[in-house]
């Protein structure tokens, strides 16, 4: 096997990897029970399923065209950066606007600080 | 009612990728000629950083990092474009003629400027100017 296979298998494996975690996060927002398991499906396989498929196609072009297309490499560091943010932010919109978690949850350690903080307060 | 606030994670990422989006609008808007992008895109984008800026930030912290009047950016952007069209009747040929050379400049090299480049900062200095006009009157009005 000479390097453009071996680089070809690993353009296929990146895309396939890429493809098949977006396939999972899609599973866990139809299957997860409340917004923080399906958040925490969602930012997590999403942003790294995305950034394989980028580099999948980073190597692509670099490879078969000799195009090197940095577009795509800041493209992975912003949505590494930014998706893990979003993901953050959207969890805490719906915490503090008072979305309940699932019932069998056993833990809400922000609850009592909540109720501690108040009470400091007053 | 609104207290004390604790956004350091968003803030802390808003500065980061501030830079990154300026950059790449920038990027976009001088591959305007050649590649997809242009005046538009990159105004467009830049706005979206400062409008990235106004919801880590408030709008009187954006106000004392960027301190511009917009309404006067959408005025000096005009007044590049038509100025590039009015320059082609100088030189005796129709309006909005445009004209370019390829100059050798001391770092970057072999560079074609374009006079259309004038025109484009029009368009881009005028679409940032009406984008944080519109999103700033609807952000001040109570």
């Amino acid at each position: 096997m000479n390097v453009s296979v071996i680089i070809s298998i690993i353009i296929g494996f990146l895309l396939l990897f890429g493809a098949f975690l977006s396939l999972v996060t899609a599973f866990g927002l139809l299957r997860l029970p409340d917004v923080y398991t399906r958040n925490h499906a969602a930012s997590k396989a999403a942003t790294l399923g995305v950034m394989s498929i980028l580099l999948g196609t980073f190597l692509y072009f670099y490879s078969e065209h000799g195009h090197f297309n940095s577009k795509l490499l800041l493209a992975i560091v912003f949505i590494f950066i930014t998706a893990p943010v979003a993901g953050h932010l959207i969890s805490r919109a719906a915490y503090h606007s008072g979305v309940k978690l699932w019932d069998k949850s056993v833990q809400d350690d922000l609850k009592h600080k909540k109720e501690y903080e108040e009470k400091a307060r007053s | 009612m609104r207290t004390r606030t604790n956004d350091l994670i968003l803030q802390t990422i808003t500065t980061v990728v501030a830079f990154i989006i300026i950059l790449f609008s920038l990027s976009l808007f001088f591959a305007g000629h050649y590649n997809p992008g242009g005046g538009f895109v990159g105004g467009l984008m830049t706005s979206g950083a400062i409008v990235l800026l106004l919801l880590a930030y408030d709008i009187k912290t954006v106000a004392s990092i960027l301190p511009i009047d917009y309404k006067i950016l959408i005025a000096v952007g005009l007044l590049f474009a038509v100025g590039t069209g009015a320059g082609a009747l100088i030189f005796n040929v129709p309006f909005l003629t445009h004209a370019y050379d390829y100059f050798y400049l001391p770092l970057l090299g072999k560079t074609s400027l374009h006079t259309a480049v004038l025109f484009d900062t029009g368009v881009y200095l005028v679409v940032i100017g009406v984008t944080m006009t519109i999103i700033q009157t609807i952000g001040e009005s109570e």
